[in-house]
């Protein structure tokens, strides 16, 4: 009887390793992979800031950008819709890893150039990494004439920034960036007024589903423009993606959209009301 | 000592049995294409896994979503994120019987193929009709058919429903060699 046995669980071990399902063995032969993590944010911008999604290689955007004014300003300003600070950019995709944008805001007739390397990328896999990291850094110019008095030259007309963007997806529908900021001004209104400004910006995206996603964005900055009475920058965003667009609609106390001037310069309350309509629109050539 | 050789014997069998009947390939090739009046989107994974049993015409595919390459990034990243959803299913498999396996020569020999594909975590039963060769040393096989995008829950919003289509014609082109 035990012979039997012993036999019928050798019968029984060869049968199953013949019959060793084929997807098991399949699995075990699948190459290790790495896979970068995609779509942390899927647009440039969280919302007013930048986020780390570069443009691909080759890949020229045109970007249409509006703040109106601020919604509390009551219906004979039609909530703030007959004001507006349009941006217009181009954005071109030198490689993969590098995005170089100029751009050019009607606030005080501002040009921008900006310059976003993407250093490290998230990773899963073999050369699992938990995070990514892009550097950013852009000029700005204002070129707005001065008023009598009060001249300046150009140099006294720029403004600098530099980011180290953090980013990671922490799942599908999740995404975080954390953004140390630094803003330099040639030029201060007032002696008081600091040259240097460090701030901290922090992001989410948080997707809806699979077309729509809420980011929101926060600057603390370290150090205000008393001149001012600078506030910290509080924005939040919708994402629609439309095929081979993302549009976004913006909810922010900031009027401008380059950083030096939404980080540093945001005068609005945006719990008293201060709150101005926007959308970023994008065509992709 | 009668039993021990007995035992030796089915051991041997199936030592034997696994080492010399599978074919695998780690380079297939699948390749599929939507044809619609506005667009036409093309993407080819040749990275995917493919193996046959020899002994029973069984047969197993993978397929890692992700290995799949568009001529734009953009296709490529909505492809994963909004349609296949790869990280939540990164793989499609293929599981089924080669029909009529003894049959296949070192010609060209029409077969079809009878199994369950998973895509995007749903899974059909299909028919797929197939060409294969079979040598000591390899089993080759290729041939094309159409999904159903609908059948497997991958949902296309209205707004690009004129650049997608609802069928898409799947290709593949295996060179199985042994498995040891």
């Amino acid at each position: 009887m035990r012979n039997y046995i012993l036999t019928g669980c050798v019968l029984l071990g060869s049968f199953q390793m013949t019959a060793q399902d084929l997807l098991a063995i399949l699995d075990k032969e699948t190459p290790k992979s790495e896979n970068v993590v995609t779509a942390t944010f899927k647009g440039t911008r969280i919302v007013n800031g930048h986020s780390i999604k570069n443009r691909k290689s080759k890949e020229l955007e045109f970007i249409i950008a509006h703040r109106f004014g601020r919604v509390n300003t009551g219906f004979e300003e039609l909530f703030g819709l007959d004001q507006a600070n349009i941006r217009f950019a181009f954005e071109y995709g030198v490689t993969d890893a590098l995005t170089a944008g100029l751009g050019r805001s009607s606030f005080e007739k501002t040009y921008d150039g900006y310059l976003k390397y993407a250093l490290i990328k998230q990773k899963k896999g073999v050369h699992n990494f938990p995070f990514a990291v892009s550097l950013f850094g852009s000029i700005a110019a204002k070129s707005q004439k001065a008023v009598v008095g009060s001249e300046r030259s150009f140099a006294e007309s720029l403004y600098y920034v530099g980011q180290v963007l953090i980013a990671k997806k922490v799942n599908a529908s999740f995404s975080v960036q954390i953004t140390p900021t630094y803003v330099h001004r040639n030029l201060t209104a007032v002696t008081a007024d600091p040259h240097d400004i460090f701030a901290l910006g922090f992001g989410t995206r948080l997707k809806l589903n699979k077309r729509v996603s809420l980011n929101a964005e926060y600057y603390q900055q370290f150090d205000k423009l008393v001149s001012i009475a600078a506030r910290n920058s509080l924005a939040f965003g919708v994402d629609i993606e439309t095929g081979g667009h993302v549009f976004q609609i913006i909810l922010s106390n900031a009027i401008t959209m380059v950083e030096k001037s939404f980080i540093t310069e945001s005068t609005g309350n945006f719990f008293n009301g201060d709150i101005h309509l926007g959308f970023n629109l994008s065509r992709t050539f | 000592m009668k039993i021990i050789s007995t035992l030796f014997l089915f051991l041997f069998v199936a030592f034997f049995a696994n080492g010399q009947e599978r074919f695998l390939t780690k380079t297939g090739t699948i390749s599929f294409f939507s044809k619609s009046p506005m667009e036409n989107i093309e993407a080819e994974n040749s990275q995917v896994l493919s193996i046959v049993d020899a002994d029973s015409g069984q047969m197993a595919i993978a397929i890692l979503m992700q290995s799949f390459l568009f001529e734009k990034a953009l296709m490529q990243e909505h492809f994963n994120e909004n349609y296949v959803e790869s990280e939540i299913y990164p793989k499609a498999t293929f599981k089924g019987n080669i029909l009529d396996f003894d049959k296949i020569s070192a010609t060209e020999t029409p077969v079809k193929i009878f199994g369950v594909i998973t895509i995007h975590g749903e899974s059909q039963k299909i028919t797929i009709e197939a060409i294969a060769k079979k040598t000591q040393v390899a089993i080759f096989m290729k041939g094309d058919f159409y999904i159903n995008l609908a059948d497997f829950a991958v949902d296309i919003p209205s707004i690009v429903r004129n650049k997608i289509a609802q069928k898409i014609k799947v290709s593949f082109r295996f060179n199985h060699k042994p498995y040891k």
